[in-house]
């Protein structure tokens, strides 16, 4: 009977006919944008209009300081912000994974930061970074930490690790959930077996949770990775990449000099760099995906 | 096995307390700012307590910003279009997915995923001067066609798992009676998969309403048609900011997510986790 419904009718072109519309949608909304931005990367496009140029944008840009700077801001930015996540998600994963009373209720309470539109929530904490009324100056000046108002986002070193906590905030709760959730799949038999045996608790999560939930952490780093990379909203909000500079990242460059100055050209120079970098993550984790959905269909 | 000393208690609980205050710290604060007069705000060092708690920045804040309502009305509008849109995309493209084998099935799907990667700011360019040659910059449009197509990769992973979770005999037994696609696809299939959709649009006007902010300063200049998280920085005036109307309509504009997000998170969560979790 499978065979009858298969044979119905040339079911590709159903199938095909089914998808066309989503599938014409994105390509004339995204895939279409992203090769006219590499094409007018060679340009220097603006308001007025456009002139081929060929690869001046890009020269310009490469041996600009200014630009290395920036991309290798970008990845120390990254760094702190992606480990960050990873680690106190774990930590927050094992904490709500915990046998104890209401934890259903903290599993609701940790998303809302992940919910919430991001531009919202940055406002509390535009509020929380004032440097003479906010709280954390306030706890700073009355524990004797600072010697008086102090604004977070106005000194370079302090907007740099401010703009990384905030998005920390951000980020935490999905990386907790999908924790979360590979946690509650590990079969509870493996952690009966192990206490059968006297295993302590320490060495249940370090050799049975833990590579249990690996692949899961692998996937979760390298899409906090593109996430964070992509990151534009936080950094507008609380400081548009300044002060000086010191918060510029390659988005937050890419869209100043694109929308700010209406230097299309340079800005789609810009974005060119972005692509390539999101298409080597991307492949990354699509690598991995295919692989480990190979071994499960495998097991 | 499961069970915990009370020195273990003590310290699991003192670390979840740590964590909490962490994650909802900003929200208590805005709460808390919302509900203080704007003197007691401004003092430095921060005063920790205050004596004359009100709701009072709650019904002023609509007389500072005149348009707050309008802006309000706005993201919802937005967001409902961007959902409402998303799901015409997505429901055939999902069913296909699901119950056809066709060539370039998994690659494609997979290209999707990609899609998703990318984040608005890389095509603005090209979009940007889309939108000014078709005259619809400054406009509800501007705002509601690229906020689709980032919905549309996800919403069409979400939903396939959906149906694929309806069982195939069902259509096959209505096929030999007779039934045609269109009519399976009425009689079954949609009556089955009300709740995915209902999960996936709310997903897709969640997911709409968050990501007004980078369209809405892009793609309009006009206060008709701005969404709240745009609206809301008119509270920052020329001398002073009046913060605690700010929270207050801060809150009031995150309200309506959040709510519909604690209703469903248990299905959304479901959805987003399963295809990363598999066991």
């Amino acid at each position: 009977m499978k065979q009858k419904l298969k044979s119905y009718n040339a079911q590709t072109y159903i199938a095909y006919a089914l998808i066309a519309p989503a599938a014409i949608y994105i390509i004339l909304i995204v895939a279409w944008p992203l090769l006219e931005t590499i094409r007018l990367s060679f340009t220097n496009s603006s308001l007025a209009g456009e002139d081929y140029v060929g690869l001046e944008n890009y020269q310009k840009m490469f041996s600009s300081k200014k630009f290395n700077g920036i991309v290798t801001r970008t990845f120390v930015w990254m760094f702190f912000s992606v480990s960050l996540k990873l680690i106190i998600g774990l930590i927050g994963a094992v904490l709500l994974n915990a046998n104890l009373k209401g934890r259903s209720i903290f599993r609701v309470l940790v998303m809302p930061p992940w919910v919430v539109p991001i531009a919202i929530g940055m406002l509390g904490w535009l509020w929380l970074y004032n440097g003479y009324f906010g709280i954390i100056a306030g706890v700073g000046m009355r524990t004797g930490i600072l010697d008086g108002p102090f604004g977070f986002l106005a000194y370079k070193q302090s907007a740099f690790i401010s703009t990384i906590i905030a998005d920390v905030w951000v980020g935490t709760p999905m990386v907790t959930v999908f924790f979360l959730a590979a946690m509650q799949g590990v079969p509870r038999d493996l952690y009966e077996a192990a206490y059968c045996d006297g295993a302590s608790r320490w060495d249940r999560f370090f050799k049975i949770t833990l590579p249990q939930i690996t692949p899961v952490i692998i996937t979760m780093s390298l899409l906090s990775a593109i996430w964070t990379f992509n990151s534009f909203e936080i950094i507008w909000i609380l400081t548009e990449g300044g002060p000086r500079g010191a918060t510029t990242t390659l988005i937050i460059d890419t869209y100043k000099q694109a929308l700010g100055n209406y230097k299309f050209g340079r800005g789609a120079a810009r974005a060119v760099v972005v692509m390539i970098l999101l298409m080597l993550f991307a492949g990354f984790y699509l690598a991995l995906l295919a692989r480990i959905n190979k071994k499960i269909s495998h097991e | 096995m499961n069970k915990y000393n009370p020195f273990e208690k003590i310290l699991i609980y003192s670390g979840i307390l740590v964590f909490m205050t962490f994650i909802l710290l900003p929200f208590i604060e805005m709460f808390y700012a919302s509900l203080r007069p704007l003197n007691h705000l401004f003092r430095s060092p921060y005063q920790f307590y205050s004596d004359d708690l009100s709701f009072w920045a709650y019904r002023e804040m609509w007389n500072t910003v005149p348009m707050l309502g309008r802006y309000i009305f706005n993201s919802f509008f937005l967001a409902s279009c961007v959902a409402i849109l998303t799901l015409l995309f997505v429901i055939p493209a999902a069913y296909a997915y699901a119950r056809f084998k066709f060539p370039a099935k998994n690659t494609s799907l997979y290209l999707l995923l990609a899609i998703n990667m990318f984040s608005g700011a890389v095509i603005l360019i090209p979009l940007y001067k889309l939108l000014r040659t078709l005259g619809l910059l400054n406009s509800y449009q501007s705002m509601i066609i690229p906020g689709v197509a980032f919905l549309i990769p996800t919403s069409i992973w979400l939903l396939k798992s959906y149906f694929e979770k309806i069982p195939i005999d069902l259509e096959e037994a209505a096929f030999v009676d007779g039934a045609s696609r269109v009519q399976i696809l009425r009689h079954i299939i949609a009556p089955l998969s009300t709740p995915g959709l209902v999960v996936v649009g709310i997903y897709a006007f969640i997911g709409a309403y968050a990501q007004q902010f980078l369209f809405a300063i892009t793609f309009n200049q006009k206060k008709e048609y701005m969404p709240i998280p745009t609206g809301l920085y008119e509270f920052i005036g020329y001398q002073s900011v009046k913060w605690n109307e700010m929270m207050a309509a801060a809150l009031v504009g995150m309200l309506p997510v959040l709510l519909l997000f604690i209703f469903l998170q248990k299905y959304i969560v479901e959805g987003l986790t399963a295809g990363a979790v598999k066991n």
